[in-house]
Formats: C-alpha cells, sequence, structure tokens
C-alpha cells in the first residue's frame, strides 16, 4: 500500500502470479503471454473502445441530421445544416470573419473571459475565507450577500454595457461579477467546515491566526474552492459572450449577434463550437491543475475515474 | 514548583438546549516536572477538558490552570499535544508536517527540515519524508503526530488517548516507544486513556476520575521500575496487584457512566 503512488498494482508481479495457474507447459511461462496479462494495456484498449464508440455516435448523429436537411424534414434556414457549419468555419480561419481575423476575435474573448475568472475567484476566495474566518464580518456582509446573489446578475450587463462602453471593460466585469458569487459561497462553506482538531493542532504547534488560515484552512477549503472553479469558468465565458452581444466592437459574441442578425444559422453554430472547444480546453486545463494542488488527497477520490 | 497544577477547575459548556453541561467539576491535580501522570476514567467524564484548559484551548469556569507557576492565560507553546483523531495535516508531506512547529516558531527552513529529518528517524520513519499522510498506515501516522509534537521539545506534553485508533499490537509496541523517546526529553506528560494497563504500563502516577462531571476520585503511585517494556511488565505480579487495587477505584465509575448511557438509549428509544 505504500509502494504505489498511483493506485494501480504494479503488473509485473501481478503477470508472474497468474502463470502458474494457467500454465500446462513450458510455453505457458513464454513471454507473450504477459502483455495480454498487464492491466493498463487493458484499462487503454478499453479507452481507445469508448472513444471510437462516442466518435461513432457523433457521425451518425451529424449524418442524420444533414440527410433530414436533404430529405426536407429540417429547414436549414433556421436549424443550420454540417457541411454550412463546416464550411463557415473554414471560411472563418481561412479567409476571417467580417469584424476581421478568428483568431483576433477569440483572443478577445478569451481574454475577457480569462481576467473576470481570474479577478472573480481570487476575489472570491479572499473574501470568501475572510468572512468565513471572522465572524464579525459575516454577520455583517451576510444578508448583502445573499440579496445581491438572488438579482438575475445577467441584468448588470445592460447597465455595464451602458457605463463602461462597448469595449473589453464592460465584459470583464460581468464575468467577474458571474464567477464571484459561485467561487465566493463555496470558499466561505469551505473555510467553515475546516477540521477543528487541525486548527487546534496548528494553534499548539505555534502557527499565527494568519498562518492558519494560509496554511489549514485555505488548503482545506481549496477541495471546495475547486469544485467551483470548473463551473466557473464557464460563467466567466458566459458573460464576455452575452457582454459581446449586449454590445461590442469584436469578440466571438459579437460574431454570434451578427450571424443571428442576417439570419445565418450556421455562423451562429460555428459560433458555438468555437466556445465549446474553448470550454472544454479550459476545463481540461483547470482538472490538470486541480490534480496538481489535490496530489495529498488519497487516489480514489481524486477525479480520474470520473472523467474516464 | 509542580510543572502543572489544576487548581478546583470546574468547566460547563452550554448546551443546545440553553442549560448548561458540567463536565468537570472542582477537579485539582498536580503533575511534577518530568512526572508521566495517566488519566483514567469512564467514557465522558471531561478526561479530555482537563487537557484543553493545561493547554489554553479552553478557558476554566472556575478554579485555575497554571503551567510551571503561570496561570495558563493562551495557547502556550512550551505544551505539546497529541490528538486522538489524525490531526497531522494531509496536503503536507510526512517533512513538512513535522517541520512545521520549527517553521512556526521562527526557524529558518533548513533549521527547521534538520530537525524534522532527526525527529523522524528518532520515530522511525526515515525514508518516508516525502509521503503523504493517506500513504501511510494508522500507526505510521501517530508517529509522525509524535515527531510533530516532540520535535519543537515541549517541557509539557499533553496526550488524549492518541493511541486508541491502533490495534492492541501496534498500541503495545508504539506505547514501549513513547516511554523511549519521553525518557530523551522527560517532559511532565499528561495521558488521558480510558484503558487502565496503558495507564499503569506507562505512568508514574494513575488518576481515576469520577462519571461526569468529573472529579478526582483517588490517585496511585506506580512503583514499577523504569525502563519499561510495555508488553512485558503486564506479566510482573506487582502490575497485577496495581491493576486490582485501581481497578477497585475504577469499577463503580465505569459501572455508572454505563448505566447512564443505556439509560439515556431508553429514553430516546
Amino acid at each position: 500500500m505504500i509502494g504505489t503512488t498511483e493506485g494501480h498494482p504494479s503488473p509485473a508481479p501481478a503477470a508472474r502470479t497468474l502463470r502458474p495457474l494457467d500454465a500446462s507447459g513450458p510455453e505457458a511461462g513464454d513471454d507473450r503471454v504477459a502483455p495480454r496479462k498487464d492491466p493498463r494495456v487493458a484499462v487503454r484498449r478499453r479507452r481507445a473502445r469508448l472513444a471510437a464508440v462516442r466518435l461513432g455516435i457523433v457521425i451518425v448523429l451529424l449524418v442524420a441530421w444533414q440527410l433530414c436537411v436533404h430529405a426536407g424534414v429540417v429547414d436549414p434556414f433556421f436549424w443550420g445544416e454540417p457541411t454550412g457549419v463546416w464550411s463557415t468555419l473554414v471560411d472563418w480561419f481561412t479567409v476571417g470573419t467580417p469584424q476581421g481575423s478568428l483568431g483576433a476575435q477569440i483572443v478577445v474573448t478569451l481574454e475577457e473571459a480569462v481576467l473576470g475568472f481570474i479577478i472573480g475567484s481570487v476575489l472570491g476566495v479572499v473574501l470568501g475565507i475572510a468572512l468565513g474566518r471572522i465572524q464579525i464580518l459575516s454577520e455583517i456582509f451576510a444578508p448583502f450577500l445573499k440579496a445581491a446573489n438572488s438579482i438575475p446578475r445577467i441584468i448588470l450587463g445592460s447597465i455595464f454595457t451602458v457605463a463602461f462602453g462597448f469595449g473589453i471593460q464592460s465584459k470583464v466585469i460581468l464575468a467577474v461579477v458571474l464567477v464571484f458569487f459561485g467561487v465566493f459561497f463555496n470558499a466561505f462553506q469551505g473555510s467553515r467546515e475546516v477540521d477543528r482538531n487541525l486548527v487546534a493542532n496548528a494553534r499548539l504547534l505555534g502557527a499565527s491566526r494568519w498562518r492558519v488560515t494560509r496554511d489549514v484552512v485555505l488548503p482545506s477549503a481549496f477541495t471546495w474552492i475547486l469544485a467551483s472553479l470548473h463551473i466557473s469558468f464557464g460563467f466567466a465565458l458566459i458573460g464576455a459572450l452575452v457582454g459581446e452581444i449586449l454590445g461590442a466592437n469584436e469578440g466571438l459574441g459579437l460574431l454570434i449577434r451578427s450571424s443571428q442578425n442576417n439570419f445565418d444559422m450556421n455562423g451562429v453554430l460555428a459560433g458555438m463550437v468555437l466556445v465549446a472547444a474553448i470550454a472544454l480546453t479550459a476545463e481540461g486545463l483547470i482538472t490538470l491543475l486541480e490534480r496538481r494542488l489535490l496530489r495529498w488527497r488519497p487516489p480514489q477520490t481524486h477525479g480520474g475515474g470520473a472523467h474516464e | 514548583m509542580a510543572a502543572i497544577e489544576l487548581r478546583n477547575v470546574t468547566k460547563t459548556f452550554p448546551t443546545s438546549g440553553g442549560g448548561t453541561y458540567t463536565a468537570i467539576e472542582d477537579l485539582s491535580l498536580t503533575v511534577e516536572d518530568g512526572q508521566f501522570c495517566a488519566v483514567v476514567g469512564p467514557t465522558g467524564c471531561g478526561k479530555s477538558t482537563t487537557l484543553t484548559l493545561v493547554s489554553g484551548l479552553e478557558r476554566p469556569t472556575r478554579g485555575e490552570a497554571v503551567v510551571h507557576g503561570e496561570p495558563v492565560r493562551g495557547i502556550d507553546t512550551s505544551t505539546g499535544f497529541v490528538f486522538q483523531q489524525d490531526a497531522v495535516f494531509p496536503w503536507r508531506t510526512v517533512l513538512d508536517n513535522v517541520a512545521a512547529g520549527p517553521r512556526y516558531r521562527g526557524r529558518s527552513r533548513a533549521e527547521a527540515t534538520g530537525l524534522a529529518r532527526d525527529w523522524l528517524r528518532r520515530v522511525g520513519l526515515s525514508g518516508f519524508e516525502d509521503r503523504y499522510p493517506h500513504q501511510l498506515s494508522g500507526g505510521m501516522r501517530k508517529r509522525v503526530a509524535l515527531a510533530q509534537t516532540l520535535v519543537n521539545q515541549p517541557r509539557i506534553l499533553l496526550m488524549d488517548e492518541p493511541f486508541s485508533a491502533l490495534d492492541v499490537q501496534t498500541r503495545a509496541i508504539m506505547s514501549t516507544e513513547l516511554l523511549h523517546l519521553w525518557d530523551q526529553t522527560r517532559p511532565a506528560v499528561v495521558f488521558v486513556t480510558h484503558d487502565l494497563e496503558e495507564a499503569i504500563a506507562l505512568a508514574d502516577k494513575v488518576v481515576v476520575i469520577t462519571a461526569g462531571p468529573g472529579t478526582v476520585k483517588a490517585e496511585f503511585e506506580i512503583d514499577l521500575p523504569r525502563p519499561r517494556v510495555v508488553q512485558d511488565i503486564r506479566l510482573d505480579p506487582r502490575f497485577t496487584r496495581l491493576y486490582g487495587e485501581i481497578w477497585e477505584a475504577l469499577r463503580a465509575e465505569v459501572a455508572e457512566a454505563y448505566a447512564r448511557t443505556t439509560r439515556l438509549a431508553e429514553v430516546a428509544s
């Protein structure tokens, strides 16, 4: 139980102990038998099969959609069609979009979302832990935060667009507002649920209040905080896109909005595909960060299996 | 001057129903410098509360807790505390766990790491420095906890049923090792347990606490020779005689506490 960190038993001894069981002749000890018994190979094969099945499902759906369009069941004017979405994407990548190169649009939207995500998360973590640790602060501010949280915050986008203009600023602020509350409430709850023994132990070992916060409360709240970060990047992206749709000079949201204005559903769908690709990439990066930061947890509880 | 003195301390806690619960009442206890004192009593008699009062984690409602002649007014860093449950930091490696205390007490990283390595060697965990606590067995985690506390060279060592989660064999081995480690720095120890055998095997003095609210029922000097090997000393005829004497005092309290929990269970059902 101490020897392995990955949680998988090392394959070699397993194969060796299995061999005598099915050994009937000298050939049974042959090395060709070993790879078939390697559990990692089996896992890899299973993954490959799963991926193939998933890809198959996507292809079947796309082909069915396209066939429905050809059969006249689905009107591409309202619903678009896979070949149209594909050619729009190719067009954007090679020729560029009506509002400039596609790269520039992606960069603007990403910049807004990432800035909003970082600022919102940092504010959420700092204030969540501060209110979780300092009773009087939470007593004063909890009702305000609950009230603010109950407002449908997307509406604030209209105000921000008018107040801060068509530039990047209004989108970042909307993204911050969307990200903040999720992270804040998780950090707050996380810092409240810290094991009292750990806090007492740190204090007896000589830790100051600040060191207790930094060395005990923060890491133990991290499980909660990281869970909220997965959802939060999605919120940041929504903030950036909605902000752009409400009024902007560039960005993927504007691209989707102007496609809509031209009744170009393939353009709207192409924009969606790009956004989904960005969201999935970000999700992957956050999962990597999570694995890195939560290395100390026992393997059966830190993800891995849940995603595959 | 005694290392630890509890002078007629009473500790009450508010209950959720608005009343108060008296954990210990008018309890007095003295532990000399370098003395190993075991406190035994039935479940729920306030044994652990006495430790939180000495450590400064809690303040007495009445009476006074005095350490080395000074009233306890907060957490005193000359006190070490080993908890019943795991209290090592799960997100720190074994080495960083043990180095935590010296770091908090202002040592440089290099010094703290050096001390930590030294104490890990003393508790027999050399080679496990880079492991995380979840990769260790319960007994090894307890050793980390011991090293984490002892590295600070506490003059007072408080232990709250530290080995109760371990299996019987590991427990006996750990007890012997604890005596060996204690002998190196000889702090005054208060060791809380509900296991009378463990108490006698380890201590210079065994204090029997009444069923809650806890107060001292009787004190017994344990004159068994040191160094002791916990696994063997149980066979000593003097051990058996002491066990008989102390059990006589403890029996009624255990029966009383048990009767109460069963009455509560009847009321609840």
